[in-house]
């Protein structure tokens, strides 16, 4: 029989019986659902962490001198977080000798940060933000620049005024319709002038980027967010990716001949690049696409159950129709050939739903959650597919029973 | 009143006797030492016990027999839906007894058109459909199947019912979309298993004509029946027995005329 009318036979026949075909393809449908809805959740989360979050976090051809790794990847042992523990800080005392020791033309960062809580007299509750000192090239590698005001002057850094730059949020928060620029923020009983405004950072996973204030490092502000000298790490930038490598290995020589390592030990210090960001997130990835392949896999091994019992009635309802079949010259193919599609087609069907319903999942999600979405072709033909094939392998049997009907007995069936 | 036409007897016999020998065009089915057994539970149920039969082509055969008489058996082995544990069955010149079941399938769809008791149509098609069916597997394209299918079912004067379900139809009407299926492929054999048996006597009648003008029009026909009414309309009777042909007598049309029974 050929393809097609054997197609139109099995959508003729779900048509026929609505309902039961329904509920014999939901399993498959919302499997495939969920399936669909993960996908495009995760291919959302990652192109999102690519083009936005790990280059807001981390610049390109960056890397950051840390004392310990921002993050961990994989599971450790106990002597790994002792080691951590013992690691020396990096101090204010480190940021010359690491400075004096980079190449022309490589912008660098000192940088700490905390939250603090600050008030200003326009608003009466204090706030918590994320309060950072910075120095250096901190904006330019940052690519952050001032929508209001400027940013701070080279006295400015070096005489450690009271200055602060503000985010959008803390700007539209403690100066309500008044512009901020030459107003004055208290932060631990001490004031600083808001000399400018950044431009709006966005947001990831509903967490603003714009909840901050930025003072210079010698700045008093520098006590609290840095207390002790200690700094929370200092950001380099190369002009190229070579370069990058090559400097990050001068950084390491000299904080190796700072803290005295002999060749033998390792580094107690932690040189930290964008890589190792999308690393923990390609991580992270891995296990959500195994645990969203797994759960819809469980709806479809059932939705696949499900189809083989409905299509084994199927076959028991309609042995006299083999029969009949058989006499009038279908070979035993012909018979596998049209239950096959049959549940192919059936199983199908229900996937397509799901492909639309997931779709429509996703996009809900994306929209009522701050989880991005995006939707992926190639998760609609896999989707498809695996219709297709759950339902072949669910309709194999039940069709090779209906093939092998004997037809004088299938004949004589009621 | 039993008239067999001179030599027809000694041809059968001589065409039944050369064993293993193709027979000639003429001879549609020839069947020689034809035996069926059934195990039934353990219980060896010998439906067919060496059964001679030769039918040549354009005849309007009835086979008959009380219930367990084998002749069930016979017509599914001339039907090539079972097949023989000993013996012979040719049709139309090739020898289908030792075939396989995708190859049976093909004779069935080429060579033959059943007509059952119980119509057995495709409840949910239309009669059209049931008409195209044995040429959808006979691997004719759709516009060619529609078009035989049409002219079939005008054939059997069912021209303005061919959208119409089988549950939409008289009993006569479904026998006769189950006609105008079995001839849609030009079969070399009509065969049909108490056509009259789920009619009336007026369908049965009207039936039987049809069966009548296409054995006049040239087709092979063999039904089989217990009833002497309907055999009657036959032109060669052939009564089966305990698994073997008991009689097998032609009839000559005054005698059928006169409605002489068996």
């Amino acid at each position: 029989m050929p393809f097609i009318e054997a197609i139109r036979l099995a959508l003729q026949q779900i048509w026929v019986q609505k309902l039961k075909s329904f509920f014999t393809l939901l399993g498959v449908m919302i499997g495939v659902t969920f399936l669909i809805a993960v996908v495009s959740i995760v291919g959302g989360m990652s192109r999102y962490m690519t083009d936005q979050l790990v280059g807001k976090i981390m610049a390109v051809n960056s890397f950051e001198l840390r004392s310990r790794p921002n993050i961990n990847l994989g599971n450790h042992d106990d002597d790994y977080w002792r080691e951590l523990r013992r690691r020396p800080r990096i101090k204010d005392t480190d940021i010359q000798p690491v400075t004096d020791a980079l190449p022309d033309g490589v912008l660098w960062a000192a940088v700490g940060q905390d939250n603090l809580n600050i008030e200003s007299k326009y608003v009466s509750k204090p706030r918590s933000v994320l309060a950072y000192t910075v120095t250096g090239d901190y904006f330019t590698i940052k690519k952050m620049a001032p929508v209001e005001g400027r940013l701070f002057s080279p006295q400015e850094y070096e005489r450690g005024m009271n200055v602060v730059v503000i985010g959008q949020d803390v700007a539209d928060y403690f100066f309500p319709s008044l512009d901020p620029i030459g107003r004055e923020l208290t932060v631990r009983g001490l004031p600083y002038t808001v000399v400018g405004v950044m431009e709006k950072q966005g947001s990831a996973f509903g967490i603003s980027f714009d909840k901050f204030i930025i003072a210079p490092h010698n700045s008093p502000l520098n006590r609290y967010v840095n207390p002790h000298g200690v700094i929370d790490g200092i950001m380099i930038q190369t002009p190229s990716r070579e370069g990058m490598l090559s400097t990050m290995e001068d950084v390491r020589q000299v904080m190796r001949a700072r803290h005295h390592l002999r060749p033998a030990q390792k580094d107690d210090f932690e040189l930290e690049t964008s890589d190792s960001a999308l690393e923990f997130w390609n991580k992270i990835k891995g296990y959500l696409v195994i645990a969203g392949v797994a759960l819809p896999a469980i709806g479809l091994v059932v939705g696949a159950i499900v189809i083989m019992n409905i299509m084994l009635v199927a076959v028991a309802e309609r042995t006299r129709e083999i029969g009949i079949r058989k006499s009038l010259g279908a070979r035993r193919r012909d018979i596998l050939s049209q239950f096959l599609v049959e549940s192919a087609t059936l199983s199908t069907v229900g996937a397509a739903l799901g492909v639309i319903m997931g779709f429509a999942f996703a996009k809900l999600i994306a929209a009522v959650t701050p989880l991005p979405a995006a939707v992926e072709l190639w998760s609609v033909l896999v989707g498809v597919g695996i219709g297709a094939g759950v339902g072949i392998v669910a309709g194999a049997y039940p069709a090779s029973r209906a093939s092998r009907l004997d037809p004088i007995t299938a004949l004589r069936a009621e | 009143m039993i008239e067999a036409p001179l030599g027809a007897t000694a041809e059968r016999q001589a065409v039944i006797a050369s064993a293993g020998a193709a027979p000639d065009g003429d001879w549609v089915i020839v069947t020689r030492g034809l035996k069926r057994e059934y195990d039934m539970g353990g219980e060896i149920v010998r439906a067919l016990r060496g059964v001679d039969l030769a039918i040549r082509r354009n005849e309007y055969v009835a086979i008959m027999g009380p219930s367990g008489s084998g002749k069930s058996t016979l017509m599914n082995v001339i039907g090539c839906l079972d097949t023989p544990n000993e013996g012979e069955y040719w049709l139309n010149g090739t020898r289908v007894s030792s075939m396989s079941d995708d190859a049976l399938a093909r004779v069935r769809n080429k060579e033959i058109g059943f007509v059952f008791q119980t119509f057995n149509l495709l409840p949910r098609a239309s009669a059209l459909h049931n008409v195209e069916l044995p040429l959808v597997y006979a691997g004719v394209s759709a516009d060619e199947r529609r078009r035989r299918a049409r002219e079939a079912l005008e054939r059997v004067q069912l021209g303005g019912r061919m959208d119409h379900r089988p549950n939409e139809l008289s009993g006569g009407q479904r026998q006769r979309v189950a006609i105008a299926r079995a001839l849609v492929n030009n079969p070399s054999i009509l065969l049909a298993d108490e056509p009259t048996g789920n009619l009336d006597s007026t369908t049965s009648e009207e039936i039987m004509r049809v069966f009548e003008s296409l054995a006049d029009q040239g087709q092979t026909v063999i039904m089989v029946t217990h009833e002497p009414d309907i055999a009657q309309h036959a032109r060669r009777v052939v009564v089966l027995r305990d698994g073997l042909i008991a009689s097998d007598e032609r009839r000559s049309a005054f005698v059928e005329k006169l409605g002489l029974t068996v």
